[in-house]
């Protein structure tokens, strides 16, 4: 079986067989996805990355605002940019699992409470001192520090102390978690030479390339670092991200060859452009989350029944036929799914039921008032045309759900976390603890849907703290079922990122915790 | 004083009260933005936490009119402060996107007004003929059509299929002149379109106007050629109005092309205005606000002093 596959995987590579018709023949075979992946991105690492070349990326998402500093970093150009120029500890690669970077190894002490990481040595930063423990202490003290406004923040709260001496850096947790690492891979957490105190935005890191020019919001350009301690990234001799927040600018530079690399596809354009010659459509199932929240304490939602309610009269296959294209998943009112480490993927799919949201619907004795749902396109891309789909399989049920278009200026102030119902997105956390942490335990900030639940809280802290991963995914599979039938979260689907490359560019690997192969696109990829 | 002197000083002072007034219009409307600064830098991650300590951090609990007057004092000195979203100096900041704003300006208008005022001037030589009607019915409809649509046109054939020109007019710092024009073509291309309509109508109907006049007659009586009645004694007294249209159109181009810059990926002030104003970054929304306000003051300021100068009675006034 395996030497079939080996010769399957190798055609992928080469070109003569897309992901999706591999990964179906190595279903055939009996393969497992997971070592069907891991077989594929093997075969991708064996073909020999090219040196050298000049890439140029199109990207949306940036703005002239945008800084350098890591910790204030929020939309996926700025993410790209110091992916190129620097390293985490760790990071999470394609199959789940993670990478170690910057620490060589780590291992924690047996209740998970105290995590120590191995330095790696001979890493210089781009000014040419060496990257010592202290530097990792620093940085990740400047982001637990409040001042620093760091987008890290949240994950760093549950940090009692850090040390640093000789090549090992130490933390240690006021509570158990098994998943500190995963923690410690966050996008934000770029080591800075003295923790980037100073001058936390002179874009002076540890990465492959080295920044050379950064015109905010209309193109950054780099250069490759000839002291980088790894042989196997940046096989560029330079690199250029044009800031492209057009969709249909973007389309034609990728179109024309201007760039060669684009991502933020839009999918209703996505079939034209994988038909376009030279260019190729990158699909990643990934994390992302669009979703519509009701507050489980105010009324009318604090009414389980009318939240059933709700849910079932959803149409969550139309919505992703319609409003995604098909490129993405349907949700199960339930923030993490199969692509998330210990996911129970026996948890049944709740289906699209009239009659059952009418039963609910007429259970909770709602006056038949309007229920309000407030959305505006900023939500996610084609939300309101989703709500109005709502509105429509809802009626059929007998709920008068009403929509209240808002500005999308301000919507995250005024809007999201504020309003009892209203449409949202997630981007998706790499394990389920943290999306858990994030948005449903009772004392988290951005808990959009008021689930306050003490059982809920103590299932979380005990799956934190289990390290036998059976018992672990018993919990994680009880707290889902907890929140699929009494959370306020519809969840109707899980939406793809979508990139596209020309021919130029090689060596493409998906990796599901973000698009442009989780920013680390011009730092993998080679010249073809 | 010379009256032409005491007018256009009485009209600088009142281009600088104006200015003022502009101001405390663009404090006063940042300020009714729903949201500010802090949450819109830290958008959907925003914590009660964070919020505080960035508000603090920028000093927005500081009464609003304090605010003003401390960064008015500081404009007055060439201080335009600091971006509140990046940190970075703004006055550095919008010297180039100013620079690459006006480059734009300068060659749509390096080609559109000598063209507009060109074919104004066919347009009545042939007038009610079929020249004229061709010049208006295709400016007209250039106008009429939205710019990203024109933009779109042009790019989808001369950047996709033709691949002439670049669909990304970026340009900076290391471009030649010649490169830097090249990536400029189609942009040009669709401002040139959408302010030709207007310049050259304008044209038309002001030396039209004057054609009536007995001493246009008295000239063709003279049997001089037709060109020469328009060009030599006709246009002369048509140019106060056409330079107006002018200027209008030009100060179009440096303020209003946000659109095109976002199509073309250009790197000038609008965009670098909307997406400080998405941002509340008030320092930035009133300096770009000013040098807009500014811009226009200053064009009108200059088509008024212009049409004073070409026409004799307002130069002596009795």
């Amino acid at each position: 079986m395996s030497k079939e596959l080996e010769y399957f995987a190798r055609k992928v590579v080469s070109g003569l067989m897309d992901r999706r018709a591999f990964m179906g023949r190595a279903a055939a075979l009996g393969a497992s996805a997971v070592m069907a992946n891991t077989l594929l991105s093997n075969a991708t690492h064996a073909q020999e990355p090219k040196k050298g070349g000049h890439l140029k990326l199109g990207l949306g998402g940036g703005e002239s605002s945008n800084s350098l500093d890591p910790a204030l970093t929020l939309s996926q150009a700025p993410y790209n940019v110091i992916a190129q120029i620097g390293d985490q500890l760790v990071e999470v690669n394609p199959e789940g699992g993670l990478d170690n970077r910057i620490a060589e190894e780590f291992s924690s002490s047996p209740d998970a409470k105290v995590w120590s990481f191995k330095i790696r040595q001979g890493v210089v930063f781009h000014d040419g001192t060496a990257l010592t423990s202290d530097d990792v202490l620093k940085t990740m003290q400047r982001h637990s520090d409040e001042k620093a406004t760091s987008g890290a923040l949240g994950i760093m709260k549950g940090i009692e102390s850090m040390r640093a001496e000789g090549d090992l850096f130490e933390v240690t947790l006021t509570d158990p978690n098994a998943d500190l690492a995963y923690l410690m891979a966050d996008r934000h957490l770029r080591i800075q030479p003295g923790g980037g105190i100073d001058d936390p935005a002179n874009g002076v890191m540890s990465g492959p390339y080295r920044i050379v020019e950064d015109e905010p919001g209309v193109r950054h350009t780099f250069e490759k670092f000839a002291d980088y301690w790894d042989d196997s990234r940046g096989h560029f001799d330079s690199t250029e991200i044009l800031i492209i927040n057009d969709a249909t600018a973007r389309m034609s530079a990728l179109q024309s060859g201007r760039v060669q690399l684009a991502n933020l596809i839009e999918p209703k354009i996505a079939e034209l452009l994988a038909r376009a010659p030279g260019v190729n459509l990158e699909r990643t199932e990934g994390r992302g989350q669009n979703v519509f929240v009701m507050h489980v304490d105010t009324a009318p939602f604090d009414n389980n029944d009318l939240r059933l309610a709700l849910k079932y009269a959803i149409d969550r296959e139309e919505l992703v036929e319609k409003i995604l294209r098909g490129y993405g998943t349907v949700g199960n009112d339930i923030p993490v799914n199969i692509a998330y480490p210990f996911f129970d993927e026996t948890i049944p799919q709740r289906a699209f039921d009239l009659d059952k949201a009418a039963e609910h619907y007429k259970k909770s004795g709602h006056d038949g008032s309007p229920i309000v749902l407030r959305v505006a396109d900023v939500a996610f891309p084609g939300a309101v045309d989703a709500a109005q789909l709502f509105q429509q399989t809802a009626q059929k049920a007998g709920i008068p759900l009403e929509i209240e278009r808002e500005p999308g200026d301000g919507y995250w102030s005024e809007v999201w976390n504020n309003k009892p119902f209203c449409a949202s997105y997630w981007g998706g956390r790499p394990t389920q603890d943290q999306m858990y942490a994030t948005a449903y335990l009772s004392s988290a900030e951005w808990n959009d849907t008021r689930f306050k639940n003490e059982e809920f809280d103590s299932l979380l802290m005990q799956a934190r703290a289990e390290l036998d991963p059976d018992k672990r995914k018993a919990l994680y599979s009880q707290m889902s079922y907890m929140v699929r039938d009494e959370g306020g979260l519809i969840m109707p689907m899980f939406n793809d990122f979508l990139d596209a490359r020309t021919d130029a560019v090689a060596g493409w690997v998906s990796n599901p915790n973000g698009d442009m192969m989780n920013d680390l696109a011009a730092v993998k990829c080679w010249q073809a | 004083m010379h009256p032409v002197l005491k007018l256009a000083a009485q009209r600088i002072a009142l281009g600088c009260l104006l200015l003022l007034a502009a101001s405390v219009m663009i404090f006063v409307g940042t300020l009714v933005l729903p949201g500010d600064v802090a949450q819109a830098i830290l958008g959907q991650s925003a914590t009660p936490a964070s919020l505080a300590n960035l508000r603090e951090q920028m000093g927005l609990n500081d009464p609003a009119w304090q605010r003003y007057f401390h960064w008015l004092f500081g404009v007055l000195q060439g201080d335009l402060g600091t971006s509140l979203s990046n940190g970075r100096d703004i006055a550095t900041q919008i010297g180039s996107r100013m620079g690459n704003t006006l480059f734009l300006a300068f060659w749509a208008a390096v080609v559109a007004v000598p063209l507009a005022i060109l074919l104004g001037l066919v347009s009545v030589l042939y007038r009610d003929r079929w020249p004229d009607k061709l010049i208006s019915g295709v400016s007209l409809a250039s106008i009429s059509l939205p710019e990203f649509f024109i933009g779109y046109v042009l790019i989808y054939f001369f950047a996709v299929r033709l691949g002439w020109f670049s669909s990304i007019a970026t340009i900076y710092d290391g471009m030649s002149l010649w490169e830097k024009l090249n990536a400029i073509v189609l942009p040009v291309t669709v401002l040139t379109m959408v302010i030709l309509a207007h310049m050259m109508r304008m044209t038309r109907a002001a030396i039209l106007n004057v054609m009536q006049s007995a001493y246009i007659e008295t000239a063709e009586l003279k049997g001089l050629s037709r060109f020469s009645v328009i060009f030599r004694h006709a246009f002369p007294n048509a140019i106060a109005p056409v330079v107006n249209v002018v200027m209008l159109n030009l100060a179009y181009l440096v303020v209003g092309v946000v659109v095109v810059e976002v199509i073309f990926v250009y790197p000038g002030m609008g965009q670098y205005l909307v997406d400080h104003v998405a941002k509340r970054d008030v320092p930035v929304v009133q300096a770009c606000g000013l040098i807009f306000a500014a811009v226009y003051i200053s064009l009108n300021l200059v088509a008024d002093l212009v049409s004073i100068v070409t026409n004799p009675r307002l130069r002596h006034p009795k």
